[in-house]
């Protein structure tokens, strides 16, 4: 990992949330960090291009639109690249990772409603010929401040 | 605007606002232009849309593997029922937990009900991590996993207007509920 300047670190850290809603937002981010409205955009642009920034946007929470849950399968080793891949086929499945557990593949499944939901659980069951974990969120407990990132 | 015209108007405005703000000097013009509405609509509906409670936050979003926290652990605990919200509680307070949700058990299969996500430079970050909120939160005796990532095999957003006008899509910008 390179260095980041000082700024960089402010604009990574400090404006994980809070953008201005105002007709000139990243010169009032500049006015906040002593400087130039260009400096905040080329800054924003080459963090963006190297990858450290996915975009100046919202985060929603969970649920607010359609149904959605995280749902778990446990594969064999040997075949968790092929059920990987299969399941990354359906539209409805936004994340996929490999965890350290018997239950190996987690992976988010989002649809319009609730119904749908289930529906494509029961395709992604059939497909890959395992069973899914259903584990929809019940409650959420944080609020989201952003990560505070530790500059060593 | 009339109901239907409005609320077409907030699901694109969801859409951009989720793919993100434009890199120019005023991005609230550029998306009016996209969206044939003026820079004060596209401001009050973002406004509209944070009223509601949607938004978790409206900023910069890091990708924490790129600024060297590599490690990721999904740590399950097992919270006697009663006690899940205060736990809960205690354990979302620490900037380092990133997601802290309450899910279903799925006995006899799956018996963690709370679910904490901790992203750490490495391996041994998290689990301190882990140790030091098992301390605070008084879960020392309490049974709980770290589930490192291993691999990535997919993560992407889609998109919302997807979601609303058919039954594909998975959406972006979505906190990761996972």
């Amino acid at each position: 990992m390179r260095q980041f300047s000082k700024l960089e670190q402010r604009l990574l850290n400090e404006f994980q949330q809070g953008m201005p809603l105002t007709p000139n937002p990243y010169a009032d981010i500049a006015k906040q960090l002593g400087v130039y409205e260009t400096t905040v955009l080329e800054t924003l642009k080459r963090l963006q291009t190297e990858g450290v920034v996915s975009r100046v946007g919202a985060v929603f929470r969970p649920n607010r639109v359609g149904a959605s849950t995280l749902a778990a399968m446990a594969v064999p080793q040997d075949e968790i690249e092929a059920v990987a891949a299969i399941i990354n086929e359906f539209d409805e499945v936004n994340h996929n990772y490999e965890r350290e557990h018997e239950f190996n593949l987690w992976f988010v499944v989002v649809a319009t409603d609730e119904d749908r939901l289930q529906q494509v659980l029961t395709d992604i069951e059939a497909a890959c010929g395992y069973p899914v974990l259903d584990l929809p969120l019940l409650d959420e407990f944080f609020i989201d401040l952003g990560f505070d990132l530790k500059w060593t | 605007m009339d109901m239907i015209k409005d609320t077409a108007f907030e699901t694109a405005l969801i859409e951009i606002i989720s793919k993100g703000l434009p890199l120019v000097k005023q991005p609230y013009a550029a998306i009016a232009e996209q969206l044939g509405s003026s820079e004060s609509e596209v401001i009050e509906g973002i406004q509209r849309i944070m009223m509601r409670g949607d938004l978790k936050r409206f900023g910069v979003v890091v990708r924490h593997r790129q600024l060297g926290y590599r490690a990721n652990g999904m740590v399950v605990w097992d919270i006697a029922d009663e006690r899940v919200k205060e736990v809960g509680h205690c354990i979302g307070q620490y900037a380092f937990v990133t997601l802290c949700y309450q899910r279903p058990r799925r006995l006899p299969d799956w018996h963690y009900n709370l679910f904490s996500m901790i992203h750490g430079q490495d391996r041994d970050a998290v689990i301190e991590q882990v140790q030091f909120i098992a301390e605070q939160c008084g879960l020392q005796d309490v049974d709980h996993r770290i589930l490192f990532s291993n691999r990535c095999f997919k993560q992407r957003g889609a998109s919302y207007s997807r979601i609303q006008s058919d039954s594909n899509g998975a959406e972006r910008g979505i906190a990761a509920n996972g």
